[in-house]
C-alpha cells in the first residue's frame, strides 16, 4: 500500500475514539477530559486532511473503493470543523440536564467517522457502511437525554424510519449490483445498459434513502419531532452535520455512475427540491416551537441546495457545496443564540420566549436579527449570496420555473423569518435571560454573525475554495 | 479618477453608524450623538454637492466611474454617475441631514438604533443610484428594506407591524422576478455591467419577460396602481422620518429604474408595453387622487397624493420625449422635497396634538402663523402653481403626452384639477374655518429647527420652480442620449 497516508485522518480517529473510550472507562469523571481531547481529535484529524489530502487530484484506495480527490478532501475538513464547533458549545448545555458524559463526544465522533467514510466512498458498499456507522451514532445521541420522554420519542422515530430509509437504500444497491455486476462507482459507470429499467428503479430506491437523509420532502416526516425531541445541541449536530456528507454522496453517487442518466434523475431531484421548498416555507409559518421551526427550515434549505444538484451541471454542485456551507454557518449561529436563552439552568425554546429581546440583549438580538434576515436570503447578508448561486446555476440550464418557484418560496420563509424578528424588536419585553455564556458559545455567535455580515467584501474567496471542485 | 468620492458617499454613513453602534447609548449623550449623526450627513451633502460641482454637463458618459472585481469572473463593484442620477444622489444626501434633524421630538425610545437605521439607509440608497452594475444595483435595492422594515416596524404606530410586513412583503415578491430576470441577462449576454448593456443590448426576443420582470419590481416600489396598498398603511404607520424617506427617496429608486434599466436595456420591450404604463399611470393618477380627496387621516391623504404623483412620474417617463422625461425627473425631484415638507409638516401637528385626523384641526391660521404660512407654500406647490417645482414637472410632462396622445393628456390633466381640489380642500380644513377644537388654542407655532427644515425644504421648491435650468442643465445631455439610443435601437431592431 503505498498510499496509506491518504486514510491516515480516518485511521487517526478511529484509533482516537478507542482511546478514549478506554480512558473513559477506566479514568472517572473523566467527561471534561474526553471533551477536550476530542474537540483536540478533530482539530488535528482537519489538519492532517488539509496536509495530507487537499493537494491530491485524484486517488483511488483500496481496490478502488475509496476515493480521495478535493471533492472530499474539501468536505472532510468542513464535516470535522462543523463538529467541532458543534462540540465546542455543547458542554453547558449538556451539563444543565446533567447529560454531560463521556459517550457524547465519543458518539459524536464515531458519527464523524461514518460521514468520512460515506464522503470518501467510491462503492456501494463502502457507503453502506459509512451511512449505518453514522446512522447508529446518531440513533444514540437522538436519545442521549434518556429520562425525557420526548427525546426517547425522538430516537424512537428516528430509529425506526431511518431503518426503513437504509432498508430501501440497500434494495436499491442489490438492484444496481444485480444488473451492472458491480458494486463500484466506475465500473458501474462503464457496465451498465441505459435501457435497463431495472437500474432506474435502483437509483430512485437510493434516492429516497438518501432524500430521507437529508429530510427532502416526501421524506421529512421525521425531522421536526426528531429535531424537537432531541437536546438542542444534538439538534444542532442533525441539522447540520450529517446534511454535508449525505450532500457529497448525493453529488458522487448521481454524477459519477449515473451522469448518462440524467433525465432519469432530474425530474426526481427538481420535484425534490421544489416540494421541500414550498412546504418547509409553508409549513414553518404555524410553528411555536423554535426547534422545530428551524427544522422546517431546514428542509427548505435543503430544497435550494438539491436545485444546484438538479442542474446536473459542475456550477450546480459548486453552488450546492457553497449554499450548505453558508448555511452551516448561519444555523451554529442560530443555535448559539438559541443556547443562550437560558434563565437559572432553565432553557427557553419558544418563539414567544424571544419576545422583547431586543430591549435586554441588543447584541444577542443583533446577532440573530443579522442571522434571520441572513436565512431569508435578503442582501448584502451571506445567505443572499449562497442562493444567488444557486440560482445563477439553475437559470444558466434555463430552469426558469425551478428558479421562480425557489424565489417566490423565499418570499413566504421570509414571512416567518420576519414574524421572529417581529417577536423580538418590536413586541413587550419579558425578564432578562443569564448572560454568563461559555467562550466556546461566545465565539461561535461572533463569529457566524461576523462572517455572514461581512460576506459581502470577501465573497471570492469561498468560491475560489469550491471552483477546483470538478466532478464532472 | 484619484479620489473615489462616490464609494466615499457610500461609505461614509456606514462609517458614521458603526461609530454610533459602538457609543453607549445613554441619556446625557443623546444630544452629542446626534450632532455625530447630522455632521456625517452634511459632511455627506457637501460631498455630493462638490460631486455635482465638479460633474461634467456636456457629456453623457459615466463619470466619476469606479470599476474593481468584487466576485471573480462574475460581478464588478462598478459605480459612477451621468446626469440621470447625479440628481438623485444629491435629493438623497439633502433630505437624510434634513430627517435627521427633525427627530428631535418625536423619537425618544432607542434613539441610537434609529440614528444607524437612517445611516444604513442612506447608504444602501446612495449606492442605488450609483450603481452600474445590475446586481449591484439589486443588492442596494433589496438591502434597503431591511432598515426600513425596523423603522416602521421598531418606531411605528399602532398597526405598525401590518405595515412592516406589507411593506417588506410587497416589495420582496416584486424584486425577486428582477433577481431572475439580472440572472438571465447574465446568461443571455455574459455581463451585468450596465455600460457594456448599454452597448451590446439584450435580444429583442426576451425583452418582453425581461422588461415584465423588472417592472414587477419597479411597479411595486413607484407604486403604480394596483400595487400601491403599501404605500398608505406604510406611510401612516412610520414615525415622521421613516415617512420623509420613504417619499423622497425610496419611491425615486423605481422611477429612476425605470429611466436607467427599462428604458435603456429594453428598448422594444419598452415600446411594446407603453400603452400599459400609459394606462396604470393615468389609473393611478385619477384614481388614487380620488381617493385621496376622501381620507380622513393627512398622512393617509399625502400618501395617495404621492401615487398620483408618481403616476405622472411613470407616464412622463413613457412618453419618451426630452421633455417628458425631464419633466419626470424634475417631478420626482420636486416630489421629494415637497412630500418631505408635507409628512413633516404632519409631523409637527402630530408632535403637538397626537393626532393626524383632519377634523382634530381647523382654524389654526392665528395660533400658528408661521406654521400656516409654510404649509402653504408645500400645498400650493403639490398642487403644481406655477412658480414651485412642482409646476414645473407636471408642465412638461403634460406637454410631452399631448404630443403623444391626447387622451391620456387629456385625462392625466384632469387629474391636476382633482389634486389642486384635494390639496386645497385639506389646507381649508386644518388652517382656515372656525376653531372649534379648544385644545388647539395651546399648540406652539414652529419652533426654529422646524423653521429651519421647513424653509430648506421651502427654499429649493421655490427656486427651481422658477428658475429650473441647474436641473434640466444637468440632466439635458444624459437623457438626449438615452433617447438618441432608444430611437436607434427601435429602428434598427431586426
Amino acid at each position: 500500500m503505498s498510499n496509506i497516508e491518504l486514510v491516515f485522518p480516518e485511521i487517526f480517529i478511529s484509533l482516537s475514539i478507542m482511546f478514549l473510550l478506554i480512558l473513559g472507562v477506566f479514568k472517572k469523571n473523566s467527561s471534561k477530559i474526553i471533551q477536550n481531547l476530542s474537540l483536540l481529535i478533530l482539530l488535528i484529524t482537519a489538519v492532517i486532511t488539509f496536509n495530507e489530502t487537499l493537494s491530491v487530484k485524484q486517488i483511488t484506495l483500496f481496490n478502488e473503493s475509496v476515493i480521495i480527490d478535493y471533492l472530499s478532501s474539501f468536505m472532510k475538513i468542513v464535516t470535522l470543523l462543523a463538529a467541532f464547533v458543534v462540540l465546542l458549545i455543547s458542554p453547558n448545555y449538556l451539563r444543565a440536564f446533567k447529560i454531560f458524559k463521556i459517550e457524547y463526544p465519543i458518539l459524536i465522533l464515531s458519527s464523524v467517522l461514518g460521514m468520512m467514510i460515506m464522503i470518501s466512498s467510491n462503492d456501494l458498499i463502502v457507503f453502506y457502511m459509512g451511512l449505518e456507522l453514522q446512522s447508529l451514532a446518531l440513533y444514540v445521541l437522538a436519545t442521549f437525554d434518556r429520562d425525557k420522554l420526548k427525546s426517547s420519542e425522538a430516537g424512537l422515530k428516528y430509529f425506526v424510519l431511518s431503518a426503513l430509509s437504509s432498508g430501501l437504500l440497500l434494495y436499491g444497491c442489490s438492484l444496481i449490483y444485480g444488473f451492472t455486476g458491480s458494486t463500484n462507482f466506475d465500473v458501474i459507470a462503464n457496465q451498465f445498459n441505459a435501457n435497463e429499467y431495472a437500474i432506474t428503479f435502483g437509483i430512485v430506491f437510493i434516492l429516497v434513502g438518501l432524500a430521507f437523509k437529508i429530510s427532502a420532502v416526501p421524506f421529512h416526516m421525521w425531522a421536526p419531532d426528531v429535531y424537537e425531541g432531541s437536546p438542542t445541541s444534538v439538534t444542532l449536530f442533525f441539522t447540520i452535520v450529517p446534511k454535508i456528507a449525505a450532500l457529497t454522496v448525493f453529488i458522487r453517487f448521481l454524477f459519477v455512475p449515473f451522469l448518462n442518466l440524467i433525465e432519469q434523475w432530474q425530474m426526481i431531484l427538481v420535484f425534490l427540491s421544489i416540494a421541500s421548498m414550498l412546504f418547509g416555507a409553508i409549513a414553518a409559518i404555524g410553528q411555536k416551537n423554535l426547534k422545530r421551526l428551524i427544522a422546517y427550515s431546514s428542509i427548505s434549505h435543503v430544497g435550494y441546495a438539491l436545485a444546484g444538484l438538479a442542474t446536473g451541471s459542475n456550477d450546480g454542485v459548486q453552488s450546492s457545496i457553497i449554499y450548505i456551507i453558508i448555511y452551516i454557518i448561519m444555523n451554529l449561529g442560530f443555535f448559539s443564540c438559541l443556547l443562550m436563552m437560558k434563565r437559572n439552568n432553565v432553557y427557553y425554546e419558544q418563539i414567544d420566549d424571544l419576545s422583547g429581546l431586543s430591549k435586554n440583549h441588543p447584541m444577542l438580538s443583533l446577532s440573530l436579527l443579522i442571522i434571520l434576515f441572513s436565512l431569508a436570503g435578503i442582501p448584502p447578508l451571506a445567505g443572499f449570496f449562497a442562493k444567488f448561486y444557486i440560482f445563477k446555476s439553475v437559470i444558466e440550464q434555463s430552469m426558469y420555473f425551478l428558479a421562480i418557484v425557489g424565489l417566490l418560496a423565499t418570499v413566504v420563509a421570509a414571512f416567518y423569518y420576519l414574524r421572529i424578528i417581529k417577536i423580538m424588536y418590536f413586541d413587550k419585553e419579558k425578564e432578562s435571560y443569564d448572560k454568563d455564556h461559555s467562550l466556546g458559545l461566545k465565539f461561535s455567535l461572533t463569529f457566524s454573525t461576523l462572517i455572514i455580515l461581512l460576506y459581502f467584501i470577501f465573497p471570492s474567496q469561498l468560491v475560489d475554495a469550491v471552483s477546483n471542485i470538478n466532478i464532472i | 479618477m484619484d479620489f473615489p468620492i462616490l464609494s466615499s458617499l457610500i461609505l461614509l454613513p456606514l462609517i458614521g453608524a458603526l461609530f454610533l453602534f459602538f457609543t453607549k447609548s445613554r441619556n446625557d449623550n443623546k444630544i452629542t450623538v446626534k450632532y455625530v449623526v447630522l455632521f456625517t450627513s452634511l459632511v455627506n451633502f457637501f460631498l455630493s454637492i462638490y460631486l455635482w460641482f465638479l460633474f461634467d454637463q456636456t457629456t453623457s458618459e459615466f463619470q466619476f466611474v469606479e470599476d474593481r472585481i468584487w466576485i471573480e469572473g462574475l460581478i464588478n463593484y462598478k459605480v459612477g454617475v451621468d446626469g440621470i442620477s447625479i440628481l438623485f444622489i444629491i435629493l438623497t444626501t439633502f433630505i437624510t441631514p434634513l430627517c435627521i434633524i427633525s427627530v428631535n421630538n418625536s423619537i425618544n425610545d432607542r434613539l441610537n438604533e434609529f440614528l444607524i437605521a437612517i445611516l444604513i439607509m442612506e447608504t444602501f440608497m446612495i449606492g442605488v443610484f450609483c450603481s452600474l452594475d445590475l446586481v449591484v444595483f439589486y443588492l442596494f435595492f433589496e438591502a434597503g428594506l431591511i432598515p426600513m422594515f425596523l423603522i416602521i416596524g421598531i418606531w411605528g404606530g399602532s398597526r405598525r407591524v401590518y405595515s412592516a410586513f406589507k411593506f417588506f412583503l410587497f416589495t420582496l415578491l416584486g424584486s425577486v422576478l428582477m433577481l431572475v430576470a439580472i440572472i438571465s441577462i447574465y446568461w443571455i449576454t455574459g455581463t451585468t455591467d450596465v455600460v457594456k448593456l448599454y452597448e451590446i443590448g439584450v435580444d429583442t426576443k426576451y425583452q418582453n419577460l425581461l422588461w415584465l420582470a423588472f417592472f414587477s419590481s419597479f411597479a411595486v416600489k413607484t407604486p403604480m396602481w394596483p400595487v400601491h396598498t403599501w404605500l398608505p398603511d406604510a406611510h401612516v404607520e412610520a414615525p415622521t422620518a421613516g415617512s420623509v424617506l420613504l417619499a423622497a427617496i425610496l419611491l425615486k429608486m423605481a422611477g429612476y429604474g425605470f429611466i436607467r434599466f427599462s428604458l435603456g436595456l429594453f428598448p422594444t420591450a419598452s415600446e411594446v408595453f407603453t400603452p400599459l404604463i400609459y394606462s396604470l399611470s393615468v389609473i393611478a393618477i385619477i384614481f388614487t387622487s380620488l381617493i385621496a380627496l376622501m381620507q380622513e387621516d393627512m398622512k393617509k391623504l399625502i400618501a395617495y397624493s404621492s401615487v398620483a404623483h408618481m403616476g405622472f412620474v411613470t407616464l412622463g417617463i413613457f412618453t419618451i420625449q426630452q421633455q417628458g422625461i425631464e419633466g419626470s425627473i424634475i417631478q420626482m425631484i420636486s416630489h421629494g422635497l415637497v412630500s418631505a415638507a408635507l409628512f413633516l409638516c404632519v409631523g409637527v401637528v402630530y408632535d403637538r396634538m397626537h393626532s393626524r385626523l383632519i377634523n382634530t384641526y381647523g382654524g389654526i391660521v392665528t395660533i400658528v402663523p408661521k406654521y400656516s404660512v409654510l404649509f402653504m407654500i408645500f400645498t400650493l406647490a403639490a398642487l403644481g402653481l406655477p412658480g414651485t417645482s412642482g409646476f414645473v414637472g407636471e408642465f412638461l410632462i403634460l406637454m410631452a403626452a399631448f404630443k403623444d396622445n391626447f387622451l391620456v393628456a387629456v385625462l392625466a390633466s384632469l387629474g391636476v384639477i382633482i389634486g389642486a381640489a384635494y390639496m386645497l380642500w385639506l389646507y381649508k380644513r386644518v388652517i382656515f374655518g372656525k376653531l372649534i377644537n379648544s385644545d388647539l388654542k395651546k399648540m406652539i407655532d414652529l419652533n426654529k429647527s422646524e423653521i429651519f427644515i421647513l424653509s430648506c425644504l421651502a427654499i429649493p421648491t421655490l427656486y427651481f420652480g422658477f428658475y429650473p435650468d441647474p436641473l434640466i442643465n444637468t440632466i439635458e445631455v444624459s437623457i438626449s442620449d438615452l433617447i438618441d439610443n432608444y430611437n436607434f435601437k427601435i429602428v434598427s431592431k431586426p
